[in-house]
């Protein structure tokens, strides 16, 4: 078990195109650390930077205390799911599991106690005989992560590997990752660019764009802490109400070019509510609701033209076109510099 | 849309029937002729019916020869053809499969180079540079040998590119999951590129086994001594005889007995054959 540490690490593609551009991250023994971000914003190239599948630029990657910098992946004593499961076609399932085992010499029975133990854990032991087309999708991520868990690497990496799966797997497989990766308490970096799998998978979020990192911190933290704009837009799902602050806000706001409001954290209100202290009120224009059932989400656009969403319980939805007041506390107001950078309250 | 309505099934099945009958006859012609007597061809009374002479002659044909113009048993030149044409096809795979594997994994100096000169090769057949490819082989003294035979028919660019094609449509991952598994190169050639490999090589056997074992002009020219003659060779000799009556029933045999491997070949393989060119397994 140990922890990766990655400094200073640099990735220049041939074409001279800088896809990861100067990364410092320590991910502590046995911590989730989930890289998200859109695509092309360099975490995979970060993860396969730290698998050994692409070499260094620039910079140090030390797993355990150890400098893999020139080490072949075989030597970092890793193992990784990619997201079309890459396993080998043409060997049964038990083979696919042992495969990497018998490379390294482990001894017969050792790789079947193994095999048989991760058979057991991923419940795909009826399968063991038969070859991976023969699965369906979920099973073969199974394989995938057994693949995985039999090696007893020190870290677990992750490219992706609920990307092919539908809607409903890929939340059960979400859970039972988390799981499999507590009771191993194996380190693991997972690279995803869906925050709610980021957001529910990681001991450690690290959002990522354009090849830095945004914001290194907990879940929740980043989720009510956002450092910036990219990532007060990118965590949370509708997206956090971002609106360029009109010149009395900034005035009253310290000098925010931006002011952010979570969908749930606007509230309803009668018309001509004046502004709690500190807070803010908008008079909404509804343009759509959309019900989920337990919830609604409620878009349209306030007196300057600024666009909102607001979340609400599905009960009472107003009619298209209706004027609402709207408040927000002034604890759940979050202020942006032009640059895009949180102000201190 | 396909209607299966009476006539249109009739009809079909006639046309292939036909067709079948024009490519089957002078087979059967062939089969007829090696069963009668020498004269009786020469005659030019061919009979529709088998003769009497199935044993004696396909007896003679195999372990004496004919008395003219070969002097050698056909089992003989079974044989030849059969190294000759397993030589080509096992070491044309073998090259060729190792040369792709090399032009699509590896980052060499002059990679592409290397590609660009073995696909030209594909414009340059035996028949193209025989000179040099005798001058070579006789200097190497491979004259009348089974290297000879088949070595300067090995190098093949068309195999090349089918498995580099092959090759590139492996995903990249299996590579990457197998340096992760702690396969190196070899390994990878051995345990997972080779398996999935299986199909197409079959493929590729069949195509080139019959393109081993109708070589002709090759053959012809490297080997002098009787014992090394290859089966389309010996049939062609036979039938030019210069002051006797040309043993047609030997050479219908031998005809018979020469279709027969190629023929094998394709039926055993033809599932494998089909799904080499059809199927990807990934």
């Amino acid at each position: 078990m140990a922890g990766v540490t990655i400094s200073g690490v640099r990735k220049v593609y041939a074409g001279g195109i800088e896809a990861v551009k100067g990364i410092d991250l320590d991910v502590p023994d046995g911590a989730f650390c989930v890289l998200v971000g859109p695509s092309g914003c360099g975490k995979s190239t970060l993860l396969r930077l730290v698998a050994g599948l692409e070499t260094l630029s620039a910079g140090d990657i030390s797993i355990g205390g150890r400098l893999v910098n020139d080490r072949e992946p075989a030597e970092r004593d890793i193992a990784m799911v990619f997201q079309n499961y890459a396993l080998y076609p043409h060997m049964s399932v038990y083979d696919n599991l042992a495969y990497g085992l018998r490379n390294r010499k482990t001894p017969k029975d050792e790789i079947d106690k193994r095999v048989r133990e991760a058979a057991r854990m991923l419940e795909i032991s009826d399968y063991l005989t038969r070859k991976p087309r023969e699965l369906s999708g979920g099973q073969r991520q199974r394989v995938a992560m057994g693949r995985a868990i039999v090696r007893r690497p020190q870290v677990f990496l992750f490219d992706e590997p609920l990307s092919n799966l539908d809607a409903k797997l890929r939340v059960s497989m979400r859970v039972e990752i988390r799981r499999l990766q507590r009771s191993l308490a194996t380190t693991a970096i997972y690279v995803t660019h869906d925050q709610l799998e980021a957001m529910t998978l990681a001991d450690l979020l690290v959002v990522m764009n354009g090849g830095r990192i945004e914001q290194i911190g907990a879940p929740l933290d980043v989720y009510r802490r956002p450092q910036t704009t990219f990532v007060a837009a990118f965590i949370g799902a509708p997206a956090m109400n971002l609106m360029a602050a009109s010149p009395s806000e900034a005035e009253r706001f310290g000098g925010a070019a931006t002011i952010g409001v979570r969908p749930e954290h606007l509230a309803f209100a009668a018309a001509g509510t004046a502004p709690p202290d500190g807070g803010l009120a908008f008079q909404l224009t509804v343009a759509a609701v959309e019900r989920l059932g337990p919830e609604s989400l409620v878009y349209g656009h306030d007196g300057m033209g600024r666009d909102l969403v607001v979340r609400r319980s599905g009960e009472d939805d107003p009619p298209i076109g209706a004027q609402i007041a709207l408040v927000a506390e002034r604890e759940h107001l979050h202020r942006f510099d032009a640059a895009g950078e949180r102000l201190p309250v | 849309m396909v209607e299966h309505s009476r006539f249109r099934t009739v009809t079909a099945h006639a046309i292939l029937w036909i067709g079948i009958a024009i490519v089957a006859f002078p087979v059967y012609m062939a089969f007829i002729g090696s069963t009668h007597e020498a004269s009786v061809i020469a005659n030019g009374q061919m009979p529709l019916t088998p003769g009497p002479l199935f044993v004696e002659n396909y007896y003679r044909t195999i372990f004496i020869g004919s008395s003219g113009s070969t002097r050698e048993p056909v089992s003989t030149m079974l044989l030849n053809s059969l190294v000759m044409a397993l030589s080509i096809a096992c070491g044309k795979i073998a090259i060729s499969i190792i040369s792709a594997y090399a032009i699509v994994y590896f980052r060499f100096p002059f990679r592409m180079t290397a590609f660009w000169i073995i696909f030209v090769t594909l414009m340059l057949p035996v028949e193209v540079r025989i000179y040099p490819t005798y001058k070579i082989a006789a200097d190497l003294h491979l004259l009348d040998s089974y290297a000879g035979l088949a070595l300067p028919l090995i190098a093949s660019a068309t195999a090349t590119l089918l498995f580099r094609q092959f090759f590139m449509t492996v995903p990249d991952e299996l590579v990457e999951a197998s340096r992760i598994d702690g396969a190196g190169p070899f390994r990878f050639f051995k345990d997972t590129l080779l398996p999935l490999s299986r199909t197409n090589m079959a493929a590729l056997f069949v195509i080139l086994f019959i393109y081993g074992w109708n070589q002709y002009l090759w053959p012809l020219l490297i080997t002098t001594r009787d014992d090394m003659q290859t089966i389309v060779i010996g049939i062609r000799k036979m039938i030019t005889t210069a002051d006797a009556l040309t043993e047609w029933q030997i050479v219908m045999a031998t005809a018979m007995l020469a279709m027969l491997p190629p023929v094998a070949v394709v039926v055993v393989m033809q599932r494998l054959f089909v799904r080499g060119l059809v199927e990807t397994e990934k």
